[in-house]
């Protein structure tokens, strides 16, 4: 039987890096959404940002990075409860691409 | 949806399934003891797609020995682990 | 089926770029939509960098010191926290005490749960695959690797958060302390004692 990708107790994988890194602000500000999203705004659920990371599919979970995952799984859900419009954060996306090639 | 006992020998269902859970293959299928009832609890399975997740289920911790749960486990034959399991997950040992 | 990570995931700056881009869009649409603000999100930040193992440290301390105070931290985690003004948030804290018989660990194998609000945010190996996927099933040679030798008379433990509960380990209180003030026992208490990957600081054995 296949695990899911994110259901990993017991596979086989490297070692542990021990390394402490901060938290960098990008990822502190993800992490603020959710709390806010899932707390006082109550839109989502950290269930369903669960549900979202795991149906990323067995590539993204383990090529994405922690908050990678997290921003990923939030505009999925977001966009799945008409919260958000894919077509919206597609077009905002394209101009602050622009934006950044301009500078 | 009686409570189970503190103390309980429950065997944890094994099941395909293909959306959310919060039940890890390496203890479906699996035997230990109920160690505590943590209460009721909404339902992640559900809530996990946006509804209430009601009606609330008995979550109870779970208390398994490693080497039933790991074929080759290399530690004490002592150690255990602890794993949270909702209430529909369980069955008693006897109705197993 | 077991597959092999050589290497946890890294920052890709290409990708970085794009996932970062995709982070602000949508942080820019909900401010936008009057959804969130951003002195909300500045506040949320702040708030979790308030939060830390020192809070933890308190509660340890504290039942180091007091045995009452230990026996209502072992049967209601919450409310210990609360009854040191450490506010909770509704989450269910379960704290386990090492004994000479037992040593807990506490993992998240399917995400990365972990007490916040006591500890803060958890240090980038807890949420790594190999530590959730090693912590479970080896956790004597995990331990060993954080310099955590347990011996053959002591059980290991191992907490998987998989639900609800958020574990917090009440490591063993060092020897050579009884006339230590609770002041001076806080910082015996490390924030990996309090996951269980190491037990508090003994005092004469720091470098």
């Amino acid at each position: 039987m296949v695990n899911k990708p994110h259901d990993v107790a017991g596979i086989s994988v490297s070692e542990i890096d021990l390394e402490e890194n901060q938290y960098e602000t990008w990822e502190k500000q993800i992490d603020a959404l959710l709390v806010l999203l899932s707390g006082e705004k109550k839109l989502m659920r950290v269930d369903e940002l669960r549900r979202g990371i795991e149906s990323l599919g067995v590539n993204a979970y383990n090529e994405l990075s922690y908050y990678e995952r997290w921003i990923a799984s939030i505009s999925k859900i977001l966009v799945e409860k008409n919260i958000l419009s894919q077509t919206e954060i597609d077009n905002r996306i394209r101009k602050l691409r622009a934006d950044g090639d301009l500078q | 949806m009686s409570r189970l006992p503190d103390g309980a020998r429950v065997q944890v269902k094994s099941r395909l399934v293909e959306t959310h859970t919060r039940v890890p293959m390496y203890i479906q299928g699996k035997t230990g003891v109920i160690e505590r009832c943590c209460g009721p609890y909404r339902n992640p399975e559900t809530l996990a797609y946006g509804k209430d997740g009601l009606p609330k289920e008995f979550l109870y911790r779970v208390r398994f020995f490693q080497s039933e749960l790991w074929e080759d486990y290399k530690g004490n034959s002592s150690d255990t682990a602890d794993v949270e399991i909702y209430h529909h997950w369980l069955s008693l040992e006897s109705e197993c | 089926m077991p597959h092999d990570h050589h290497h946890g995931p890294s920052i890709d700056p290409t990708r970085l770029a794009r996932y970062q881009n995709l982070a602000k869009a949508v942080t820019e649409l909900l401010i936008e939509k009057n959804i969130i603000s951003s002195d909300e999100i500045d506040d949320a930040i702040k708030g979790m960098d308030e939060r830390g193992p020192a809070l933890g440290a308190r509660m340890v301390a504290r039942a180091w010191s007091n045995s009452h105070y230990k026996e209502s931290m072992l049967s209601d985690g919450s409310a210990a926290a609360e009854a040191l003004g450490i506010p909770v948030d509704g989450t269910k804290l379960v704290v386990v005490e090492n004994t000479e018989k037992v040593h807990n660990l506490v993992v998240c194998t399917l995400c990365s749960c972990y007490p916040r609000n006591i500890l803060g945010l958890p240090p980038r190996w807890y949420k790594s695959t190999p530590y959730r996927a090693r912590a479970i099933k080896e956790p004597r040679k995990v331990l060993k690797e954080f310099g955590t030798i347990i011996p053959e008379s002591v059980s290991v433990r191992v907490h998987d958060s998989t639900a609800d509960m958020r574990y917090m380990v009440l490591p063993a209180r060092p020897t050579n302390t009884a006339e230590w003030n609770e002041e001076r026992l806080r910082e015996l208490v490390t924030r990996d004692s309090m996951i269980g990957a190491e037990a508090a600081i003994t005092p004469g054995d720091q470098e």
